[in-house]
């Protein structure tokens, strides 16, 4: 058998860009690929102080959907979800996106009256939801325990039917291809150590593999932008947490939809491959350990096998943890930063996968004019003083 | 999974607590007198180190009395 090609070449850097991505993550990828293909701007490189994709990027659940309540969040995640329906092709390489639609499950009457305002939300924002009730949960998620005579009763769900999942390493390399196709240098193994600001303007990072001088510097760092953006005197308001996730063995198909639950704090998905995919709500304290504690794992399984009996004797594979995050108000930051030439692409939290495309869109139109793109715009850091929050905790912060 | 010692009870283990975020965060001394940056820096922003860490934690299911730790946020070690 023959080797593959690579995918992309292994430059060395060079000693100035015009736009240096710090993160070679999903959002990193998109935003370099969207900077050469919508803006013509190629000289750009991306340092990645691990390997490409090899954080987050490689640890989410892969869920991608745009119900989200609030107007600034339904019209970047939509906007994103519009995105994805079509990379497949644009990108030339199979993502292996499946719309099987998401199921957000309610479990006591607050949760009922939420879920119905969010999909009627939903709908005014142009966004298809819908609202189940118990028995039509039962008949589009058959394997769902829908019993009242549980602690936490399903008594009905959104849905999205255009919402799903993807691959996420197809998502990362179709991403990478295509921006180093266009001239983008992907630089792995090199990591930021600093920032050279002159006159309030940042002009260079420093790296592992030297100085590279730069016209613009565009953070997408996702869990770790605190300790980044600290190196460049700017304090964020964001707290790192793990997330925890876990793959269960291969099995047949079983489950051909997205079930997920705030309430009871898991969800869950069937890969292509066969595993199930299981998430739960982020570890309380602040880490970059990249793992979470044992109990939060222990109270996810209970709440996926009240949910769904017949996973009782499923074994688990692995579990682990990314580094999210996570803003006041679960939302993302997006745009100029008090540092002129510096900009920043966190906050993301629990929900940053679905938003990849999306993301690399407006953060990549963000650096090319040098102002926040209008569906970036409610996302400034200048919302934490202005008081202007876009409060996602709801649709964000524990499932995603 | 932490093992956080308590100031009263000892050694207990961590789903007996809460979190608390950052230690040592004061009230202003005189809140009218803030501009919206100082106020927003005071409910929003908190250090995010990637090493140690002085949080507060409390003993929810057992005394409740709320205390301090250092805790390393990278090894998760907690400072005797």
């Amino acid at each position: 058998m023959r080797h593959p090609d690579f995918l992309w070449r292994n430059p060395s850097p060079k000693s100035a860009y015009d736009v240096v991505i710090v993160g070679g993550g999903g959002h990193g990828l998109a935003t370099a690929y969207y900077l050469a293909r919508n803006h013509g701007i190629t000289n750009v490189a991306i340092l990645e102080k691990g390997w490409l994709a090899g954080g987050n990027m490689a640890r989410n659940t892969t869920i991608i959907r745009s119900n989200y309540l609030w107007d600034e969040s339904a019209a970047i995640y939509e906007h994103s979800l519009k995105l994805w329906e079509g990379l497949s092709a644009e990108l030339d390489y199979d993502l292996m996106f499946s719309q099987r639609g998401v199921l957000n499950l309610a479990h006591n009457l607050p949760d009922v009256r939420e879920g119905r305002r969010r999909a009627s939300a939903n709908q005014q924002n142009g966004i298809d939801a819908e609202w189940l009730d118990a028995d039509e949960v039962k008949k589009f998620c058959p394997i769902l325990n829908t019993s009242p005579h549980v602690r936490y009763p399903v008594l009905g769900a959104t849905l999205q039917r255009r919402a799903g999942i993807a691959k996420h390493d197809h998502v990362a390399w179709g991403y990478a291809r295509a921006a180093d196709a266009l001239g983008v240098d992907l630089i792995q193994g090199c990591e930021v150590t600093g920032f050279e600001i002159d006159g309030g303007r940042v002009t260079a990072v420093r790296t592992s593999q030297g100085r590279i001088a730069a016209g613009t510097v565009a953070l997408a760092a996702a869990g770790h932008t605190s300790v980044l953006a600290d190196k460049a005197g700017i304090r964020l308001p964001l707290q790192s947490h793990p997330l925890q996730a876990l793959v269960s063995e291969l099995l047949d198909p079983v489950l051909d939809c997205v079930v997920m639950s705030g309430a009871v704090h898991v969800y869950v998905s069937q890969a292509h491959k066969g595993e199930l995919v299981m998430g739960a709500g982020i570890d309380a304290y602040n880490s970059y350990g990249q793992r979470g504690s044992f109990n939060v794992i222990e109270r996810q399984m209970g709440a996926a096998l009240e949910l769904f009996p017949i996973f009782s004797r499923v074994r688990v594979v692995r579990t682990w943890a990314g580094i999210v995050d996570v803003a006041p108000d679960a939302s993302p930051i997006i745009g100029p930063t008090p540092v002129e030439g510096l900009y920043i692409n966190a906050g993301w939290g629990t929900g940053g996968f679905k938003a990849t495309p999306g993301s690399g869109w407006v953060y990549a139109d963000t650096i090319a004019n040098q102002r926040a793109h209008p569906l970036a715009e409610p996302f400034s850091l200048d919302r934490f003083t202005t008081g202007a929050l876009i409060d996602e905790h709801g649709a964000a912060a524990v499932a995603h | 999974m932490l093992l956080i010692r308590c100031p009263f009870c000892g050694p207990r283990d961590e789903t007996e607590f809460h979190y608390g975020g950052q230690a040592e965060i004061a009230y202003p001394a005189d809140p009218s007198a803030l501009t919206d940056e100082e106020w927003a820096g005071y409910v929003y922003l908190r250090d995010n180190p990637r090493g140690w860490f002085h949080e507060r934690w409390t003993h929810s299911a057992g005394c409740r009395t709320w205390f301090n730790v250092r805790r390393h946020t990278v090894t998760h070690e907690i400072a005797q």
